[in-house]
């Protein structure tokens, strides 16, 4: 509600944060006319009608035996029209390798990008260096509208909409029912991060999660961070002035759990090059817990041993009295700041991101929908399970998203280079080490 | 690389014209190589100076040398001097024994000469990429069958879980891709090797050590040289491996990693820049020191052949 509030004022008051993004945009543009001018007569197909071209992550590969085009180019082919085509063009599988090619190529001012499929950890960056076209803010609010809290943060940037949520990601505890009722542990409580390391080292199991020195590493501890009542950064908007907070109580304790589960017998093998994927197999052949991303789910097949064992519950706790704060990830769906249909390409957008392909999206992929009122359709209900569906939405509405900063990537590299590997991590000097750190990185004077 | 030393002595016409066409002839390759190569030289030196992000290109500011001097009082940046210098030194030097053991076989290999040859030069046609995902899955402790295969290995020991089990899994994927390349430049060093020199030691009872030391060794010095100097700058631009199988974790980052980062990863321009500069000039002192190590005259080991 806050947030509806302040677009409004925003749009009341002119819109004051936008003119230096229409500055650089304008430089962009001229730059775009002489790369035109080379490439003249790309993306149109001689009749007139327009392409718009979407670039898009990598979706899950189909299940045997789908009909009809899969994920994000199945919505390209519903959403176009007879005034425009939208083609889809695929991007590199990580989120930072699709964060460094369309950076490139919008900084370069790229006329062929119309849409973009965006992480929202870089939905900062890329608004603050004018790589997108300015949604208007009478369609900012139609966009927003009905949009679950947690996916409209990582979608705004200066109390602008900047780009419209398609989809939200969130992590949840997976575990082995058996597991946990072998152990003793009531999963019907909020249950903390003390309590699954516990239980899992007096039972021979294991609790995976992601601690390669990657983002995913940081999403980690950002939650930890977040769930004991800190944050890593504030006041973003002041560029490289801004506060950062790692030497607090709440990152120390963070830094105590990422120790404990490092140096216990919880701690997956190859615990410092673990990642999304890494996790799954150990989980399904043992038993234990996981902090993975909604398409665990999915993963493991219907017929599976594990399906049927596979238990979900809140992300645990960082501190026992104080609820969790989950990840959040996802996608939004943007505008390239050079495109040459801007007005083609807001239409598609409402499109893309309809409840009903939401819907249908999640029904497909198993990526979950941005829209509260996509929950209730009939679709969803009937393919996951309803207490799946509302920790989901629940953990979705109370997230603790990934601080919003043009800088994420440096302080990412820099928090990175001071907690990996886990094991190394000291709760009494890693969050003073890295705060002096990131600060020196951000003010030129370290590398990272 | 220099130009032919002029010889002192009044030149001949035929000389002086040969000269002239050589000119000629190098003159389009020159004039490319400086579109190509000098300009992208002279603007990265020039972005150098300045404080400079990708994504605030408004707010770029002229800093002078201060980007060199943060680069080089950090101590990253020494860390991957060392880490570079250790794979450069480690691969090369063993490239050139297994190297040299590989171009013996081709050269001396009588029957199925084509087919081993081939399959010696295999790994080298190989995408480094791929072979750098190869070696990591063989070192993986999930999917990988290092750990089974070696006896004195546990089984559950996470290669890439701490610094020189990791810088041992790059070496060694690195030198299996490119010790082919070693071997080939050393079989055309011993395709130089005069027969009748190796012939008169044999028959004046030389030991086959002491042929290989005193008659083969001596007469493949520039192959050596070329063979060691191409290998030790390709070893020191180390970054595929490193980029696949580590990303830089546990300490194991090479100079050019740290580049990348800094340049695509970070968008910084500037600093990336000045790093890359640094890059350049370190890859021209260490071509310069092999050169005066090895005291071979690239020149003349040009018209020997």
């Amino acid at each position: 509600m806050n947030h509806r509030a302040s677009l409004t004022d925003r749009a009341a008051a002119g819109g004051s944060g936008r003119h230096s993004h229409d500055r650089r945009r304008a430089g962009a543009r001229a730059a775009a006319v002489a790369a035109a001018a080379l490439v003249a007569g790309c993306g149109d197909d001689g009749t007139g009608k327009p392409t718009l071209t979407w670039y898009i992550n990598p979706d899950p590969p189909p299940p045997p035996g789908f009909a009809g085009t899969f994920g994000q180019p199945g919505i390209a082919e519903r959403c176009s029209t007879d005034e425009y085509t939208i083609a889809t063009a695929q991007l590199p599988t990580s989120a930072s390798e699709q964060r460094i090619q369309l950076a490139r190529r919008l900084a370069a001012g790229d006329e062929s990008i119309d849409l973009v499929s965006l992480d929202p950890v870089f939905t900062a960056e890329f608004a603050d260096a004018g790589f997108l076209w300015p949604i208007p803010p009478e369609r900012q609010r139609a966009f927003a509208e009905g949009v679950l809290q947690g996916a409209i943060a990582g979608a705004t940037w200066e109390g602008e909409l900047v780009v419209v949520p398609m989809w939200a990601n969130t992590q949840v505890l997976w575990y082995r029912k058996s597991f946990a009722e072998q152990a003793g542990l009531r999963m019907d409580r909020p249950v903390t991060w003390d309590q699954i390391i516990e239980a899992a080292s007096a039972h021979g199991g294991k609790v995976g999660v992601q601690a390669n020195k990657y983002e995913g590493y940081v999403v980690w501890i950002n939650a930890l961070i977040m769930g004991a009542g800190g944050e890593i950064i504030t006041d973003t908007e002041s560029g490289d002035d801004a506060a950062i907070h790692l030497d607090s109580a709440a990152a120390a304790e963070a830094a105590r759990i990422v120790r404990k589960l490092a140096t216990s017998p919880a701690a997956e093998a190859d615990l410092s090059v673990s990642n999304e994927g890494t996790v799954l197999g150990p989980f399904a052949e043992s038993s234990g817990f996981q902090v993975n991303w909604t398409f665990v789910y999915t993963h493991y097949p219907e017929e599976s041993a594990v399906r049927g064992d596979l238990g979900w519950a809140r992300y645990p706790r960082t501190v026992a009295g104080r609820p969790s704060r989950p990840p959040i990830g996802g996608i939004n769906i943007g505008i390239g700041a050079s495109t040459r249909y801007p007005e083609q390409a807001l239409a598609a957008i409402a499109c893309i991101t309809s409840l009903e392909n939401q819907v249908r999206f999640a029904v497909e992929t198993g990526q979950m929908p941005a829209r509260e009122a996509a929950y209730d359709a009939p679709g969803l209900t009937s393919r996951f399970p309803a207490d799946l569906l509302s920790l989901y939405r629940e953990s979705i509405q109370e997230a603790g998203p990934r601080p919003a900063t043009p800088y994420w990537a440096t302080i990412v590299n820099a928090i990175l280079s001071r907690w990996h590997p886990p094991r190394s991590v000291d709760p009494d000097t890693t969050p003073e080490q890295s705060e002096q750190f990131v600060r020196s990185v951000l003010r030129g004077d370290s590398l990272t | 690389m220099k130009a032919t030393p002029v010889p002192p002595a009044p030149l001949s016409d035929r000389f002086r014209a040969e000269n002239r066409m050589g000119w000629k002839l190098v003159a389009p390759a020159v004039v490319m190589m400086l579109l190509v190569t000098a300009y992208p030289m002279l603007r990265a030196l020039y972005l150098s100076l300045f404080r400079y992000r990708l994504t605030a290109p408004d707010d770029r500011e002229f800093a002078g040398l201060s980007n060199y001097v943060t680069v080089l009082t950090d101590t990253l940046w020494w860390t991957d001097v060392g880490n570079t210098l250790f794979i450069m030194v480690v691969t090369v030097a063993v490239e050139l024994v297994i190297g040299f053991a590989f171009a013996m076989v081709m050269h001396r290999i009588v029957f199925a000469r084509g087919i081993i040859r081939t399959s010696i030069l295999i790994p080298y046609g190989i995408i480094t990429v791929v072979s750098a995902f190869a070696w990591q899955f063989a070192f993986s402790l999930n999917n990988g069958f290092v750990n089974s295969w070696l006896p004195f290995v546990a089984q559950d020991f996470n290669w890439f879980g701490s610094k020189w089990p990791a810088m041992f899994a790059i070496c060694v994927s690195e030198i299996w891709k490119t010790t082919p390349f070693m071997s080939l430049l050393l079989l055309a060093g011993l395709a130089q090797v005069p027969q009748d020199a190796l012939e008169a030691a044999r028959v004046d009872g030389a030991s086959n050590w002491q042929r290989f030391r005193k008659v083969i060794v001596p007469n493949m010095r520039a192959a050596i040289m070329v063979a060691v100097l191409f290998r030790a700058l390709d070893a020191f631009r180390i970054f595929d491996n490193i980029y696949i199988m580590t990303r830089g974790a546990q300490d194991t980052e090479s100079l050019s990693f740290l580049t990348y980062r800094q340049v695509i990863e970070q968008f910084e321009l500037g600093m990336g820049s000045a790093l890359s500069v640094l890059l350049f000039l370190s890859v021209l002192l260490i071509a310069w020191l092999l050169v005066k190590l090895f005291r071979v005259d690239l020149a003349a080991a040009r018209r020997e052949a």
